[in-house]
C-alpha cells in the first residue's frame, strides 16, 4: 500500500546492496549533430541499489538512459545490462532484455487513447502472449493497489492529474516484473508533497519488487529520499561520485550551489 | 516558390520513399496487429463517414445544375445522367473524397503519431516488445488503402443521389430512369482505373500522415506542425498521383 506520510528520512536500505553488477557503463559518448551531449560517462550500478544521476536540465541524463535501452544509439563506447552487450543484441534478444527493464518516460508516456486498464495491459499481453485474462486482471488490480489508485482502472490519462498519471505510469513500468528500473525525471512538475509520495513509492518498489534502479533526476529532494548513491553529471561527464554524505560534505561550488548548502 | 521550399519537399520526398519502403517490408514480416488495423478502419469510417456523405451528394447536385443550362444550349439534356454519372465516378468522387480524407485522416494520424512521439509514447511500446513501425504506422497505412477506395465509392453513391435530386429541381425524372440513363454511359472502363487510383490515393494519405507524425520533432510545437504538413503534402501529392493516373490511362485506352 501506499504510505501517505511523508518520508524525509534517507533511504535506509543500502544494506541490501551486493556487488554484482546489473549495468555497467564504459566510455560513452553521445552528439547530436555537432552538439556533443554525453563526452564520456562510465558507471555501475550494482545489485539492489538506487542510483540517483543528478544534473542539470539538458546535461543529457534522458539521452544517456535511452541508451542503456537502446532507444538511442551511442556513438562510442560499451553498455553491459545483465552481463549482455547491449550493442551487440539482435532484435530478439534486445526485446528479451527489454522485458527485464522498467522505464519510466519522463513525461510518463500514458497511452492516450486508450483506458488506465488498457494502458496497463498493454505491456502484459505484449510481454507474455500466454497470459490468461483472470492473471491479467489480477496483476493490474495488484499494481493499482500498490500505487494507491485502485479506483482509477476506466478513467482515460486526461482525466488524471500530474500525480496520478506519473502513478499509474509507475504501475505500468512495474507491472512486468522488471529487475532494473530506470526512473527518468520521476518527480518533474509534481508538487513537492506528491513529489515525496513519488520519491517513498520509488523506495518502496525498491524493496518490495528487489529492483535495481537508476533514478534520473534534478530534484534534490528526490535524490535524499531515494539515493544509496549519487552521480553528478555535468558538461556530459561523471562530474563526482559518492554516497550523499560524501557529496554534501563536498566543498565544490558547483555541488554547494546544487545541493543549495 | 523559393528555392529552399523546393529542397525541402525534394528531401521529404526521398524520405517518404525510403519510409515506404520501411513499412512495406514491415508489412511482410510476421505478428500482423490485425486488432489494430480493425480498430484503424472503424476509426477511418467514423471519423470522415458524415462528412463524406455530406460533400458527395453536395458535389453531385451542384454539378447537376451547373451542367443543365449548357447541355439545354445544345440540346442534350437526355446526357445529363450519364455525363454527371462519368465525371463523378472517373473524377470527382475519387479526387474530392481523397482531398477531404486528407485533410481529415492525414491530419488526425499526423497529429496523434505526433503527440504519442513527443510525449515518449513511442518509445514506450518499444520498450514492450512492440514494434511501433508495425504497431502503429503499418495498420494506418492499410487501413487508409483499404477504407479510402470505400469511402470513394461510398461518396460517388451519394453523388448519384445527389445528382437525380439535382436533376428534379427543374426536370422531372424517375428514379429508376435516370440510373439506367446514367449508367449506359459508365463502362467498366471507367471504373477499374477509378477504383486503382484510389488505392494509391489511400496509401499516399496513410503513409504521408505517419511519416509525419512518426518523424515529428521534439517540442510539442512539432505536433501542429505534423499535422499541418500532413495535410499539405498529402493533398498535394494526391493531384500528382491524380496527374499520373490520368495519363497512365490516357496511355492505355485511348
Ligand atoms: N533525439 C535528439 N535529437 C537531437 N538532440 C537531442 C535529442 N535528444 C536530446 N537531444 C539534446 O541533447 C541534450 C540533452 O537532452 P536530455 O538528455 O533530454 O537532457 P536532460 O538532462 O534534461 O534529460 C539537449 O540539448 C537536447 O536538445
Ligand atoms: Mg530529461
Amino acid at each position: 500500500m501506499i504510505t501517505e506520510q511523508v518520508i524525509t528520512s534517507k533511504n535506509p536500505s543500502t544494506a541490501d546492496k551486493s556487488d554484482e553488477i546489473v549495468i555497467e557503463l564504459k566510455n560513452i559518448k553521445k552528439s547530436f549533430d555537432k552538439q556533443e551531449v554525453l563526452k564520456d560517462v562510465s558507471l555501475k550500478l550494482f545489485n539492489g541499489e538506487n542510483l540517483v544521476i543528478l544534473g542539470r536540465s539538458g546535461s543529457g541524463k534522458s539521452v544517456l538512459i535511452k541508451c542503456i535501452v537502446r532507444l538511442l544509439i551511442p556513438d562510442e563506447g560499451t553498455i553491459n545490462v545483465l552481463e549482455e552487450n547491449v550493442g551487440t543484441l539482435n532484435s530478439a534478444g534486445l526485446d528479451a532484455l527489454r522485458k527485464k527493464i522498467g522505464f519510466l518516460f519522463q513525461s510518463g508516456a500514458l497511452y492516450d487513447s486508450m483506458t488506465v486498464k488498457q494502458n496497463l495491459e498493454f505491456p502484459l499481453r505484449r510481454i507474455n502472449k500466454d497470459l490468461k485474462q483472470q492473471e491479467i486482471d489480477e496483476k493490474v488490480l495488484t499494481v493499482l493497489d500498490n500505487v494507491g489508485l485502485a479506483d482509477a482502472l476506466d478513467k482515460m490519462p486526461s482525466q488524471l492529474s500530474g500525480g496520478m498519471r506519473k502513478r499509474i505510469s509507475l504501475a505500468r513500468t512495474i507491472i512486468a516484473d522488471p529487475k532494473i528500473m530506470l526512473y527518468d525525471e520521476p518527480t518533474a512538475g509534481l508538487d513537492p508533497i506528491t513529489s515525496d509520495e513519488i520519491s517513498s513509492l520509488i523506495n518502496e518498489v525498491q524493496k518490495k519488487y528487489k529492483t535495481s534502479s537508476i533514478v534520473i533526476t534534478h530534484d534534490i529532494e528526490c535524490a535524499r529520499t531515494t539515493a544509496n548513491r549519487i552521480l553528478m553529471l555535468q558538461d556530459g561527464v561523471v562530474y563526482k561520485e559518492g554516497t550523499l554524505e560524501e557529496i554534501e560534505k563536498s566543498d565544490d561550488p558547483f555541488i554547494k550551489s546544487f545541493f543549495k548548502l | 516558390m523559393k528555392s529552399k521550399e523546393v529542397s525541402i519537399f525534394f528531401t521529404d520526398i526521398t524520405d517518404i520513399f525510403l519510409f515506404t519502403i520501411r513499412v512495406i517490408r514491415e508489412t511482410f514480416s510476421r505478428n500482423f496487429e490485425f486488432k489494430e488495423f480493425i480498430h484503424q478502419c472503424f476509426q477511418i469510417g467514423n471519423k470522415t463517414l458524415p462528412l463524406i456523405a455530406i460533400t458527395g451528394t453536395i458535389m453531385g447536385l451542384v454539378l447537376t445544375i451547373q451542367s443543365r443550362p449548357i447541355l439545354i444550349e445544345f440540346g442534350a439534356v437526355s446526357m445529363l445522367p450519364g455525363m454527371v454519372a462519368v465525371s463523378i465516378i472517373r473524377e470527382m468522387g475519387p479526387v474530392i473524397t481523397a482531398l477531404i480524407c486528407a485533410g481529415k485522416i492525414g491530419s488526425g494520424m499526423g497529429a496523434e503519431l505526433g503527440s504519442m512521439k513527443v510525449t515518449e509514447q513511442i518509445e514506450a511500446m518499444e520498450v514492450s516488445s512492440t514494434n511501433p513501425m508495425r504497431y502503429l504506422v503499418v495498420t494506418r497505412v492499410l487501413a487508409a488503402m483499404l477504407m479510402v477506395p470505400l469511402l470513394i465509392l461510398y461518396a460517388d453513391a451519394l453523388g448519384l443521389i445527389g445528382s437525380w435530386a439535382g436533376a428534379n429541381i427543374k426536370g422531372d425524372v424517375s428514379f429508376a430512369l435516370f440510373f439506367s440513363q446514367a449508367f449506359s454511359h459508365v463502362d467498366f472502363i471507367d471504373f477499374l482505373p477509378a477504383v486503382i487510383k484510389s488505392f494509391f490515393f489511400g496509401a499516399v494519405i496513410g503513409i504521408v500522415g505517419c511519416y509525419k507524425g512518426y518523424n515529428a520533432g521534439r517540442g510539442t510545437e512539432s505536433v501542429g506542425i505534423a499535422a499541418n504538413s500532413a495535410v499539405v503534402l498529402a493533398s498535394l501529392l494526391v493531384i500528382i498521383v491524380d496527374m499520373i493516373a490520368v495519363q497512365f490511362t490516357d496511355m492505355l485506352v485511348l
